[in-house]
């Protein structure tokens, strides 16, 4: 199968000398679902940031879908990350939007029109459980519910690669394999999945990746 | 195309949305633009009715002819048919001395005093306007005709002509830089404005960023807001000017008719309003404009 994501030998270093990441090589295939454990401050985020393009690493290459990620300009940037479906840790819901709205966003930068995009948007709704709570603001919802909106708006735009940052945490056993569930539906209709976790129970059948310190663990 | 109309609707919707979202703050800021807006279109507004007034005053400047007082009808004749020859002369207008005495009569306060001469004092008198009303020009053909047999006074009216037109230069100047002067406190109200308000979103902005919007889809509401704040400030600037137009209309009114003249004070033109109104909406969007290019800049 094709490579979707390669990492070669990245390390990132954050000022005055912390290294989040050090000489980290990997590489996940097209519809494969990884899982990247580790304690807390093993390096998890900041892999995720380097696929996303939040974060440059500071040595090595990233390579998402061939292209170089530290390679882009600012302004291809935004391009870029429309094809990749993000779910993070804090959610990053917007409170004055409504469910409806939140999901809307990503197709509304892409630039669908208002019909297409409202029918993309009941789609994803319906997949994740939240079709009846399309009016609702965030902070109606239980944390499960954030959890399933946060999916929702990063599936919407439908990405072929899917990072998700601790999606279970905080969450009552019930609902994070209802959250696990989600992702491994996603998964199953060909989403490549990369997911950082410390719940990699809830995940079955998912490679493993092992951070500690920033380094990789064989 | 319909993708961006539909992305540009979207993002008006938005900043509507977030103005009557605090509606006494956006309240507030219209007033504080409005005012500051009102003082230079007050100003052109009242500069534009001194023009009118200047106007229907006849601002072209005029030599005045008198004639010896005992010329009679054929030498005033004489001096008609000379001046209809001249290319240099523009119109002239023959002021029979009976005429003139019977307009004097009807001046308040002097009937009383001329029914008291025992002969017309006034003599026969030219007006006339040249060709060319270059006040060095004008002097010139004055000093000529005060060469001129029984002629016994030329008055040159450009005098007070000039006064006005350096009034009106410098209500001009004085309108322009205030106008300069307020554009850019509004440009500063409407920088800080959206400055509070893109902190206000910081959160949106952030998450629009991962989900791949590029900068202009984020600044889009944002420059929306501007305009419309802008916007809205014009349409208190004309409001308050408008009020002002009525509310002066009648003293003004009274004023100039102790100088004879007539002036219905007239609120902002069609044409004035609308540049009110692009002009206010355009500050508006411009400090929106400079706001957001620092914010994105930095972050």
């Amino acid at each position: 199968m094709a490579e979707v994501i390669r990492f070669d030998r990245v390390s990132k270093r954050y000022p005055p000398g912390l290294d989040a990441l050090s000489d980290v090589s990997f590489e996940v295939a097209e519809r494969e679902m990884v899982l990247v454990s580790g304690h807390s401050g093993a390096g998890k985020s900041t892999l995720l940031k380097l696929i996303a393009a939040v974060e440059k690493s500071t040595g090595g290459a990233v390579l998402v879908g061939g292209q170089n990620v530290g390679g882009l300009a600012r302004s291809t940037l935004p391009y870029f990350r429309r094809r990749i479906g993000m779910v993070f840790q804090d959610q990053k819901l917007l409170f004055d939007r409504n469910v409806f709205e939140n999901v809307l966003l990503p197709l509304s930068i892409t630039g669908f029109s208002p019909k297409e995009a409202a029918q993309r948007v009941r789609a994803a709704l319906d997949k994740v459980g939240l079709a009846s709570r399309e009016k609702a603001l965030p902070v109606m919802l239980s944390g499960g519910e954030q959890q399933r909106l946060a999916i929702a708006r990063a599936v919407v735009g439908r990405p072929n690669l899917l990072l998700a940052d601790e999606p279970t945490a905080h969450l009552d056993a019930d609902t994070a394999a209802d959250v696990a569930r989600i992702f491994h539906e996603f998964n199953h209709v060909g989403v490549t999945v990369l997911i950082a976790t410390y719940a990699g129970e809830l995940f079955p059948g998912a490679r493993r990746l092992r951070l500690d310190h920033g380094k990789l663990l064989p | 195309m319909m993708v961006w109309l539909d992305q540009h609707r979207a993002a008006a919707r938005l900043a509507m949305r977030r103005l009557s979202a605090a509606p006494l703050n956006s309240l507030l800021y219209l007033l504080a633009i409005g005012v500051a807006l009102a003082l230079p279109a007050g100003g052109q507004m009242l500069l534009a009715n001194a023009l009118s007034l200047a106007g229907a005053t006849s601002a072209a400047p005029q030599i005045s002819i008198f004639m010896a007082s005992g010329a009679d009808r054929g030498m005033a004749a004489e001096i008609e048919s000379r001046l209809k020859k001249r290319s240099d002369v523009k119109r002239i207008q023959f002021l029979p001395r009976e005429e003139t005495l019977a307009r004097m009569k009807t001046s308040p306060g002097l009937r009383e005093v001329i029914e008291a001469l025992p002969a017309n004092p006034f003599p026969d008198a030219f007006v006339l306007t040249a060709a060319d009303e270059r006040p060095e020009v004008m002097e010139q053909l004055a000093v000529e005709f005060r060469q001129w047999p029984r002629v016994e006074h030329v008055q040159l009216d450009s005098a007070w002509v000039r006064r006005l037109d350096a009034l009106l230069k410098l209500g001009r100047t004085a309108v322009l830089v205030l106008g300069a002067l307020l554009s850019a406190g509004l440009i500063a109200i409407s920088f800080s404005i959206i400055r509070m308000q893109v902190l206000t979103h910081r959160t949106e902005i952030e998450v629009s960023r991962l989900l791949g919007a590029t900068d202009s889809f984020i600044r889009r509401p944002f420059l929306y807001y501007g305009l419309l704040l802008g916007l809205g400030g014009g349409i208190v600037a004309w409001l308050v000017v408008g009020a002002a137009a009525l509310w002066l209309r009648a003293p003004l009114g009274e004023l100039v008719r102790l100088y004879d003249l007539t002036l219905v004070l007239q609120s902002l033109d069609a044409r004035d309003s609308a540049l009110l109104l692009a002009f206010a909406a355009g500050l508006g969007w411009l400090g929106a404009l400079i706001s957001l290019r620092q914010h994105l800049r930095q972050n």
